[in-house]
């Protein structure tokens, strides 16, 4: 069919368009209000960094009352008595190190592992298995499974991360404590002399909270080590598997060393998150001012002692609890900064390759 | 076994007699298998069990949480409790509809201060990329991120308690707007860079300012991304203790006293609900703490996973 337009009765979707029409240069109050955006955002920006210096020096400011009367033996007395005005916390500072390092240890281990576990394909092997087992082999359906099945490992141990320290310092008080109390003292009664067994568990703990707080800063470790880990080139992972080494030869001659920088970084962060954390801590630690070896005996953290005593603190507390809370701030910047430099410079060391 | 094996033999032989050598006369077939009695493949095998053994114990505290939660938790789990005001030691039932209120009330604050505070800077560091200033805005917010939430509540009771002379809501939000500040500019600045750069420049290339660049073209092709941190902030601030102990403190009461609404008084919230009564002798404070974690929980998951599918969604566009 011959058709009865001719281009002249097309329409011309341009009709009427000017150029002025379809652009134009910024009016003058566009301009204005353009500055004055631009410069907002930047000021927003300057007053991140503000924040963080007027967060360090409101709380260095509101210390130096203590620290005029403290000085230093502040940080190596164990006394901490307000009837005296007596107050010194070494105990304290032993046991955030103490209760922290130990939950890196137990979470660095487990996060690793989760970690290489979710990277290297072991459970694809897992459900393969299992599906073999049912005679399903390569079903364009059941195939997906092993993918699905690893995002939605890694999104559990996410959930891990997302869930309230608080809650978990209520599990941790009515369920981990009564299930590990018997193993506790029977460790104590077994092997008492050893000095990290030299006290029984009547209840809050050492232990308990330092168990808490490995699972706490796990999905840290796992997510990071996880990116790390996945961030190794394939080609070196091929070579490997090429000279003949095993699967964990690989893993633990090649892989790990590349992505080490990056997991070292995640498990400073995740030291940075223990030393800081509190109400599991506040709930679990028992709250003594007690400088001590033992794993089942009660003890205090710095961030466990403000939680506790800063709601009811006096006017002539509050300056001796600004200096506890300056310790830990000094402590947790220390290893923060130290953890975001290393992980950048793993971040760049990548991208280099 | 033998049966697979002897094709190739045979083959072998063939090309032997055909006067080609065996390149596989040295090796030994069975020492290439897989095999549990040789100890490199011993430990390989030992190790994967070991991995996928750690992995799974991982796993079980999150699922005993989850169901002594909603064992102990879901018992008390009736109206009551979120229209109710928490009861006095010894009083039977009770709830913490004040707590919930509370807690709204403060995230919402933080919400409040941190939005603009942080999409804005977002929006700057993603604009100015790697100039010194911006990569020291983003170290900053980097250390941030690990702040002690205790000291979050320290330094709002030396900025706001000592200076209005009270507990209040407004310095339990500030507190928490300190923890949810980081990850919204660090997310929003992501959110912002992700967005496809002939984007921007067509805008730039109509005579669009950067400021209609920012608010008509970025932001809105970012908001899913935006939207993602902001409801992990929220998630993150309403599961908060820490920084509410001594901003906040508690209260029995409603924030609502003698028909006037007043933000300049001490507040309850489910965090810190959680924490006192987990403490008292008092099996009905236990059970109300029980049935507050579940709630709190219930929240924060919630909020997390909506938000987490904001962006997944994003992602598959």
């Amino acid at each position: 069919m011959a058709s009865t337009s001719t281009p002249n009765e097309l329409q011309n979707p341009l009709e009427g368009l000017t150029p002025e029409r379809i652009w134009q240069p910024p009016s003058s109050s566009q301009r204005w209000g353009d500055a004055v955006f631009r410069r907002l955002c930047f000021a927003f920006a300057v007053a991140t960094i503000g924040l963080l210096v007027w967060l360090v020096l409101e709380i260095a400011f509101k210390a130096v009352p203590a620290f005029r009367e403290f000085g230093f033996s502040f940080l190596t007395g164990r006394t901490w008595n307000p009837n005296l005005h007596q107050y010194s916390v070494l105990p304290e500072i032993w046991g955030t190190l103490y209760t922290s390092l130990l939950a890196l240890g137990i979470g660095s281990a487990f996060g690793v592992a989760a970690a290489i576990f979710l990277s290297e394909g072991f459970l694809g092997e897992v459900v393969f298995g299992i599906l073999k087992s049912f005679g399903i082999h390569l079903h364009p359906f059941w195939g997906k499974l092993p993918r699905q099945m690893e995002a939605l490992l890694k999104n559990l141990i996410e959930l891990l991360a997302a869930v309230p320290s608080v809650v978990y310092g209520l599990w941790g008080l009515f369920v981990v404590i009564p299930v590990i109390r018997p193993l506790c003292n029977w460790l104590h009664e077994q092997m008492g002399w050893i000095p990290f067994f030299s006290t029984d568990l009547s209840g809050p703990g050492v232990f308990p909270a330092v168990l808490v707080l490995s699972i706490m800063i796990l999905p840290t470790i796992a997510a990071i080590s996880r990116d790390a880990l996945v961030s190794v080139p394939p080609k070196l992972r091929m070579a490997a598997y090429g000279l003949g080494a095993t699967r964990w030869e690989t893993i633990l001659g090649v892989i790990l060393p590349t992505a080490s920088r990056g997991i070292f970084g995640g498990i400073i962060l995740a030291f940075g998150r223990a030393l800081g954390e509190t109400m599991a801590l506040a709930m679990l630690i028992g709250n003594a001012n007690r400088l001590t070896l033992s794993l089942f005996s009660p003890a205090n953290t710095l961030a466990a002692l403000l939680a506790n005593t800063f709601p009811e603190a006096g006017r002539r507390e509050v300056p001796v609890l600004m200096y506890a809370a300056l310790v830990l701030l000094g402590i947790t910047l220390t290893v923060n900064i130290a953890g975001a430099v290393i992980l950048e410079r793993a971040v760049a060391q990548a991208e280099a390759k | 076994m033998s049966e697979i094996v002897n094709p190739a033999k045979n083959q072998l032989h063939k090309l032997e007699s055909e006067g080609v050598p065996n390149p596989f006369k040295d090796v030994d077939f069975a020492d290439l298998e897989l095999s549990l009695y040789r100890p490199r493949t011993f430990f390989s095998i030992l190790l994967s069990w070991i991995v996928t053994l750690m992995t799974f114990l991982a796993l079980i505290p999150l699922f005993t949480v989850l169901w002594m939660l909603l064992w102990r938790g879901g018992k008390r789990l009736t109206l009551a409790l979120f229209t109710q005001l928490p009861p006095a030691p010894l009083e039977r039932g009770g709830g913490f509809g004040n707590a919930i209120v509370g807690t709204l009330i403060m995230v919402g604050i933080a919400t409040l201060i941190t939005v603009p505070f942080g999409v804005l800077t977002g929006v700057y560091l993603a604009q100015a990329k790697d100039s010194k200033f911006a990569s020291a805005v983003r170290f900053a917010a980097k250390i941030l991120t690990g702040f002690p939430s205790i000291l979050a509540g320290v330094f709002a009771y030396g900025a706001i308690v000592l200076v209005t002379g009270g507990f209040s809501a407004l310095a339990g939000g500030v507190a928490l707007s300190i923890l949810m500040l980081p990850t919204i500019i660090l997310t929003s600045e992501n959110a912002i860079a992700m967005v496809p750069p002939k984007m921007k420049e067509a805008s730039i290339g109509m005579g669009a300012t950067t400021t209609q660049t920012a608010l008509m073209v970025l932001l809105p092709t970012a908001m899913p991304g935006i939207l993602t941190g902001v409801m992990l902030a929220v998630a993150r601030a309403a599961g908060e203790t820490a920084p509410l102990l001594f901003t906040a403190l508690f209260s029995n009461y409603w924030l609502m006293s003698h028909g006037r609404f007043n933000l300049m008084q001490p507040t309850a919230s489910l965090a810190v609900l959680i924490y006192n009564f987990s403490a008292m002798p008092f099996a009905n404070q236990v059970e109300l703490a029980w049935a507050a974690a579940l709630v709190l929980v219930l929240m924060v998951l919630a909020t997390n996973l909506i938000g987490k599918s904001l962006s997944s969604e994003q992602l598959h566009q």
